[in-house]
């Protein structure tokens, strides 16, 4: 048969055959639909052989331009090791769905509750599920969980200045329905003004939130005393984090994180134009009101330890209207992978990574800031990967001769560009350098 | 002739686990006191497992050994729509272009905003609707867009008193949760037949009503025949009405949601465009409105302009649902199975399924209450217990369908076989019903017997949650 999918195994006898059997003589007897609402036009649609549909993405993905970034502000790049590509990519992980039959999908349960355990371990918080989409979504269902356990307790959501204008957007369409008011609060170098939010926290707080490192890359000095303005007023205290980070800075748990999000996607995927994956660890005390799916210890009919999705009576498909999120399709797969390269590089290997990108971040500042027109790091603080550099020139020009020369680093204020440095890009940091230079002045 | 199945099974440590945790492995812990950092801005140690690349690796190969796949074997959840996905599609999502950073400039991005574009396009003609946003990272985040984009278009007409999203008894669990989650409550009307009970409809909707949100075909498979009654009833409301995209595969180039009346839809492309599901996501869930909605479509938008492509925010924009731009590598795979079917592909999809449903459907000796139906039906346990039934097939070597769900049949055996299973296959499906209702409940209950786990206690697993290996030794 010509023009059919090319993944229908139907021969024409077996066609005839089933129609037969159904007892119809044609299959489009089988659609039950009024001739009123049928589509008699064309799609429009043509079909591609297999090498054709290759060429044409590939064709159409060439036309991005070829440049070396020094991008970050949420999404990291940092190398993913083969193992994690050839592993993950087994169709057994690959082409699974959730494990409604926790039997056939032992190995994926349990690879999901080392995922957790890990998560566990990164934050001290003693729950983590098994993934939100990204961390925007994980923050978004963090103040979500805050209304459900804080009913009496206000409904402002505090949130830096630093963090970006999209997450909050998000944070604002979740909290929408629950009549959530997100408001910013002062920073300073690029840290959370403790004055500014001292000011602003009061009865009506909901959520304290910030980050560590922040979206500028700056490691927040003090976030014990923010869990201590949040906890004053009575409101949870969320901390946004990546698991490279975690596993340097000091324990969200042991600063009175109630919530962790963030996006664990760093280790799980290259950047891939902003596709992520939600962490979100909380205490003990929120379990039955946690997002998303939990993978438990349980035992089998032998008596063997085995694993299973858990407190579904939370989620969308049990409790419906009820339910503690809407989320069902999750980010698994890049769970799985998250796990695994963490298990790649182990608590050395992790710690060595970390390490590095508080070193790079200092080394490349300290580069760029011998430039004249350039100074950097704005921000007096500890930097993770990035910081900002103030450009005498208009950050805009900057960009844009950056961009002809090759390098892509982000626009953040009339004069100020913000670097990202990781291991995939510090080969190019001399070749930047010397960029920069050439178009500062 | 009925086939059985040995899962992979891993035993260690005497027997008493099947594959060790990471953490049994090798552990290791590394005290952090001499860093780059001070240490009060530093935690003092971290544990982590600790094993070579090759114990990984087999660490990994094992437990994908005890996961059943699609290319494992047939894998009918009713409404997951579980079919193959193609190999071609990892391929092309793995080319360097498809990894660029979010935050690159729309300049430096002409490809994957041509993609983007490109793909837009494709699926507002396979869903007859006007405008589409990618951006949605799942269908239920499709669906919490979409009723975002309803409040929003209340909300721009002046027309607020609007506070209650209307589903029927039939719906996914997420159409009532993502209504909820926006803020709406829920009304909840019952079925006739299987089918929307237009009365009950009616009086349902009013003044008070933003959408109706409606699968069709339904989850049982049945074609709404009265879908324009229901459009016009619900427009004449001045409601909107949703279209949930989870069986969409049932119609493909066949009907078309927009031509339906619908005002809203989103697309499980992880579903209907094949992209693999990864033992729970990632999906992606774009979103199509009609003219009047687009206005409200999330930030940004990607749009032609001249002869290049361009990001922008849509006047009334509800703002972002996603951080960046959803799951990018998702939306491309869709692109590339859309692209390889093309048209009389994607017309061949909707006929194969249907045919399979039906077919799978005449051979097994299971009651299916409710019919016609497209391309999944619901079998009935009757007297038996649907989830032990459901235990028994996998030791014939299938998946089961989903079980006890909807609640409208007696122990419901919802079952989607998709277009990808031969008639062989369908046959081995229908031995494995047939072989396990003919089993003695003893049987049953204790089944299965030859997957990698035995049955597995819920109960105790709820009942007592050990959530991380740090929470076994409680």
């Amino acid at each position: 048969m010509t023009g059919g999918s090319p993944y229908v195994p139907h021969t024409a006898e077996e066609t005839t055959a089933m129609l037969d059997a159904v007892g119809v003589e044609d299959v489009e007897d089988l659609f039950d639909v009024p001739e009123a609402v049928r589509f008699d036009g064309d799609l429009g649609i043509e079909s591609r052989t297999e090498a054709e549909t290759k060429t044409e993405v590939a064709g159409l993905l060439s036309r991005n331009d070829d440049l070396t970034e020094f991008l970050g502000r949420g999404h990291y790049d940092h190398y993913v090791p083969s193992v994690v590509d050839r592993i993950s990519g087994r169709s057994e992980f690959l082409t699974s769905y959730t494990q409604y039959q926790p039997e056939v999908a032992q190995g994926f349960l349990q690879a999901l509750f080392e995922y957790q355990s890990m998560l566990v371990e990164l934050t001290g918080l003693p729950i983590a599920n098994a993934s939100m989409y990204d961390a925007a979504t994980a923050l978004g269902e963090a103040a979500l969980l805050a209304a459900r356990v804080r009913e009496t307790s206000g409904s402002t959501v505090l949130v830096p200045g630093y963090v970006r204008e999209e997450r909050v957007s998000v944070l604002e369409n979740y909290g929408a329905g629950a009549d959530l008011d997100v408001q910013r609060v002062t920073t300073e170098q690029g840290t959370v003004d403790l004055s500014a939010l001292e000011a602003a926290a009061d009865d009506d707080t909901l959520v304290v939130y910030a980050e560590n490192p922040t979206t500028r890359g700056t490691i927040e000095p003090d976030l014990d005393a923010i869990g201590d303005i949040a906890h004053d007023n009575d409101a949870l205290f969320v901390v946004g984090s990546d698991p490279v980070a975690l596993s340097l800075l000091e324990r969200p748990a042991d600063v009175g994180a109630d919530v962790v999000v963030g996006d664990a996607s760093v280790l799980g995927m290259p950047t891939s134009y902003g596709m992520g994956l939600g962490l979100f660890a909380t205490r003990e005390d929120f379990l039955r009101q946690v997002p998303g799916r939990l993978v438990g210890a349980s035992e089998d009919a032998a008596g063997k330890r085995a694993y299973t999705l858990t407190l579904q009576t939370r989620e969308q498909h049990i409790r419906r209207e009820r339910a503690t999120s809407n989320i069902c399709t999750n980010q698994a797969w890049v769970a799985l992978r998250t796990a695994m390269h963490v298990a790649y590089l182990g608590p050395d290997g992790l710690l060595e990574k970390a390490e590095r990108m508080v070193t790079l971040a200092d080394e490349v500042a300290g580069a760029l800031n011998g430039i004249t027109g350039v100074r950097a790091p704005v921000d007096d603080r500890y930097h993770f990967r990035e910081f900002v550099a103030h450009t005498d020139q208009p950050a805009h020009a900057i960009v844009e001769d950056l961009d002809a020369k090759g390098f892509a680093v982000h626009e953040i204020g009339e004069h100020e560009v913000q670097v990202c440095v990781t291991e995939t890009n510090a080969g190019s940091v001399d070749d930047l350098v010397t960029a920069f230079q050439e178009v500062a002045r | 002739m009925t086939h059985h199945y040995d899962q992979a099974r891993w035993s260690e440590a005497g027997g008493e686990v099947y594959e060790s945790l990471l953490s049994e492995k090798g552990e290791k812990t590394v005290e952090i006191d001499d860093s780059a950092l001070p240490d009060d801005l530093t935690r003092d140690s971290l544990s982590l497992p600790d094993v070579s690349e090759p114990e990984l690796s087999r660490h990994y190969v094992r437990l994908s050994q005890q996961n059943y796949g699609v290319e494992s074997g047939p894998y009918p959840l009713g409404s997951c729509t579980m079919k193959y996905n193609p190999p071609v599609t990892e391929d092309v999502a793995a080319v360097d272009g498809a990894l660029v950073h979010p935050d690159r400039s729309p300049e430096s991005t002409q490809g994957t905003l041509a993609l983007m574009y490109r793909l837009q396009d494709y699926l507002a003609r396979i869903g007859g609707v006007d405008a589409v946003t990618l951006q949605p990272p799942a269908g239920a985040a499709g669906e919490f867009t979409g009723i975002r984009i309803a409040a929003a278009y209340h909300e721009a007409n002046g027309d607020d008193g609007r506070t209650e999203v209307v589903v029927p008894d039939s719906a996914h669990g997420t159409n009532p949760a993502s209504a909820a989650m926006a803020g709406y409550d829920v009304v909840e009307i019952p079925s006739e037949d299987g089918r929307v009970d237009l009365d009950a409809l009616a009086a349902a909707v009013g003044d008070e009503t933003a959408a109706f949100m409606l699968t069709n075909p339904n989850t049982l498979g049945l074609f709404e025949r009265d879908i324009e009654a229901i459009a016009d009833i619900v427009h004449d409301a001045g409601a909107l009405l949703y279209y949930d995209g989870a069986n969409l595969n049932a119609l493909l180039g066949r009907v078309r949601p927009g031509d339906m009346g619908f005002d809203i839809m989103h697309y499980n492309v992880h579903k209907t465009f094949a992209t693999p599901h990864g033992g729970g996501g990632p999906g992606a869930g774009p979103v199509g409105v009609v003219d009047d909605l687009a206005e409200f479509l999330p930030d940004p938008h990607v749009r032609e302009s001249n002869g290049g492509f361009e990001l922008y925010t849509p006047e009334q924009s509800i703002g972002k649902v996603h951080g960046f731009a959803g799951n990018w590598l998702v939306l491309v795979k869709a692109y590339a199975y859309i692209a390889r079917l093309g048209e009389e592909g994607l017309l061949d999809t909707s006929a194969k399924a249907v045919l399979n449903a039906n077919y799978l459907a005449s051979q097994i000796d299971l009651e299916v209450p409710y019919e016609p139906f497209h391309h999944e039906f619901v079998a009935s346990a009757g007297e038996r217990d649907a989830a032990d039934l459901a235990k028994r097939m996998l030791d014939y070597g299938v998946h089961p369908p989903t079980t006890k769900w909807p609640e409208i049949v007696e122990e419901a055996l919802m079952t989607e076989p998709t277009e990808s299973e031969s008639k062989r296959t369908l046959d081995q499906l229908a031995d494995a019903f047939d072989a396990a209702a003919g089993d003695d409940d003893a049987t049953l209950e204790a089944a299965p017997n030859r997957t990698t786990a035995r049955r597995i206690d819920q109960t105790s697993a709820a009942r007592n949650p050990r959530l991380s290996w740090q929470a076994l030794d409680d």
